[in-house]
């Protein structure tokens, strides 16, 4: 019954090897985008101490900082609310953001460590085509993301944030697009990246400045009043706009501007991301990629 | 189907590779063949080129100048057919620790578009194959070393590849593992008529009919059988003869 139990000759061994579809079918992709996502999901599964840290962080934000910063700043009528609205209401966005760009970070981090261990070689042995097998992976990520948030969101529901109901499925695509956004330039980062780096030169040099030169934790205008050139600056953070997407579709409504701007970045960074990973053109092979050169 | 009807294809066709990082040559103008149902050791020392060779095979990034071939199809130029009939066993430990057997099993076979059921199927015959069946629910983490690399060549074969990349699978591994990593990898070369490079300096692991192409500063300074290698060098033994090939006589035996 099993075709491997009989003694192929080399010739018959080659037959088999032809006999295997020599296309890629569309069930293939398929199985290929499956098992990548479905093996971050897994994996981050089974880290509980990551889930655990991807959930207290914001939530000690928005427990601690955001009940201590509710006296001291006061949140005026601005879009999309319609009402006033508590600090913790506020900062609920930028806390999902946050979420977003550790997660995003992290798996970076994760791809630099696998291609000194060599999990990222085995994904790229793959024969789908290299852009497939990076957005795959992308997706996987974000994939993570949206459970960790989703999973923080339900928390601060108890947390009087209480969003429309409609609003937890209209920030869904946002939340797909900021991490998508996110993790390109996640990806990016990590064929720059040429040693496995600890987290905390990435906090410091990517994550803080991302997040605190940004509409995460205070609106733009109150920014604006006491430093214009920080404004500009938070205007130009890609970041900013990722938030003012989520912040919009949580509550049911779409901000043009931030959609283009988060689309327009996502491009950007993708492209980037394939480019740094091409074999022959990519900064890999300029360096002698991952693991180092010689040996 | 293929055009190429006058001969079976060789595993792996390597003709006038060379490759620099900057100013530094890693591959100097090298060119092996290994047909299939050989078992062909790549003997170097360590900085020897072997990785970079390893690299350029997988595509992990292309050769610039040469080409590359896998039963027929071009690296760079067909890549996904030549990928698709290619298996590997990298020196790192590629598993994830966290998950198990199986689980990682499927994993790949997913990276090369085999669907789960199927998956499974291959898995439970791999892991059957090497010896590691009552095991698959297992974390990899409980694993020792010479199971572990036992895994990554199940892994290797679950798309059915004609040609096997082996680099430096033994190392760290205690005489007993060696000795059935070893074992398995030579059924596959006499039972499926596997073409295999396996990238090594440990000297004992050559069987006097394999095929051994010894490199050497990026150089292919020999390429043959063991005896026709212990005549090119005029020596009685393979370490001698390798000594005497590169011109390391004066130092320290790897």
């Amino acid at each position: 019954m099993n075709v491997e139990t009989t003694r192929p000759t080399a010739a018959s061994a080659v037959a088999a090897a032809r006999a295997e579809p020599s296309r890629l079918s569309l069930g293939g992709y398929l199985a290929c985008f499956r098992g990548i996502v479905w093996r971050e999901v897994l994996r981050f599964l089974h880290q509980r101490e990551r889930f655990l840290s991807a959930l207290v962080r914001p939530l000690v934000w928005l427990f601690i900082f955001a009940a201590g910063f509710r006296q001291v700043l006061g949140v005026s009528i601005i879009p999309p609310y319609e009402s006033y609205v508590l600090y913790e209401v506020f900062v609920t966005p930028g806390l999902v953001g946050m979420i977003q760009l550790f997660n995003a970070m992290q798996s970076s981090l994760s791809m630099v460590y696998d291609r000194e261990t060599g999990a990222m070689r085995t994904l790229l042995v793959s024969p789908f085509p290299r852009s497939f097998l990076l957005l795959s992976k992308l997706i996987g990520g974000v994939a993570v993301s949206l459970l960790q948030v989703y999973v923080f969101l339900a928390i601060a529901y108890f947390w009087e944030i209480e969003p429309p109901l409609i609003g937890y499925l209209t920030v869904l695509p946002a939340l797909v697009l900021s991490g998508l956004m996110l993790g390109s330039l996640a990806l990016f980062m990590s064929s720059v990246i040429k040693q496995l780096e600890n987290f905390a030169g990435v906090m410091n040099f990517v994550i803080f400045p991302m997040f605190f030169a940004s509409s995460a934790l205070y609106p733009l205008w109150r920014i604006k009043e006491s430093s214009p050139l920080l404004y500009e600056i938070c205007r130009l953070n890609p970041f900013t706009h990722a938030v003012e997407l989520i912040r919009f579709a949580l509550y049911g409504k779409l901000d043009v501007t931030s959609l283009v701007i988060v689309v327009g970045c996502t491009v950007l960074f993708l492209a980037a991301a394939v480019f740094a990973y091409n074999p022959s053109k990519g900064l890999i092979a300029r360096r002698g990629g991952p693991g180092g050169g010689g040996g | 189907m293929s055009a190429m009807t006058d001969s079976t294809p060789l595993a792996l066709d390597v003709k006038g590779v060379s490759h620099r990082f900057g100013d530094y040559l890693a591959l100097d103008n090298v060119s092996l063949a290994v047909p299939q149902g050989t078992f062909g050791v790549l003997l170097g020392l360590n900085g020897a080129g072997k990785s970079t060779l390893f690299s350029l095979v997988t595509r992990l990034y292309d050769n610039v100048t040469g080409e590359i071939r896998i039963l027929g199809d071009d690296v760079r130029r067909r890549p996904t057919a030549a990928l698709q009939r290619l298996g590997v066993v990298f020196q790192s430990r590629t598993l994830d620790q966290d998950l198990s057997l199986a689980q990682n099993l499927t994993y790949h076979a997913a990276l090369h578009g085999i669907g789960a059921i199927e998956a499974r199927r291959r898995a439970a015959a791999a892991l059957e194959r090497v010896g590691l069946a009552d095991r698959a629910k297992e974390k990899v983490r409980h694993l020792s070393g010479g199971q572990a690399r036992r895994v990554e060549i199940a892994r290797a074969l679950l798309h059915r590849p004609g040609l096997l990349l082996l680099d430096e699978p033994t190392v760290g591994l205690d005489v007993g593992s060696r000795e059935s990593v070893i074992r398995i990898v030579r059924a596959l070369v006499a039972e499926r008529g596997l073409g295999v490079l396996w990238a090594t300096h440990l000297m004992d692991e050559i069987a006097p009919d394999d095929l051994v192409v010894v490199l050497h500063k990026g150089r292919v300074l020999f390429s043959g059988s063991v005896p026709g290698m212990l005549a090119a060098a005029g020596a009685s033994s393979l370490p001698a003869a390798f000594r005497k090939l590169t011109g390391t006589e004066g130092l320290e035996a790897a």
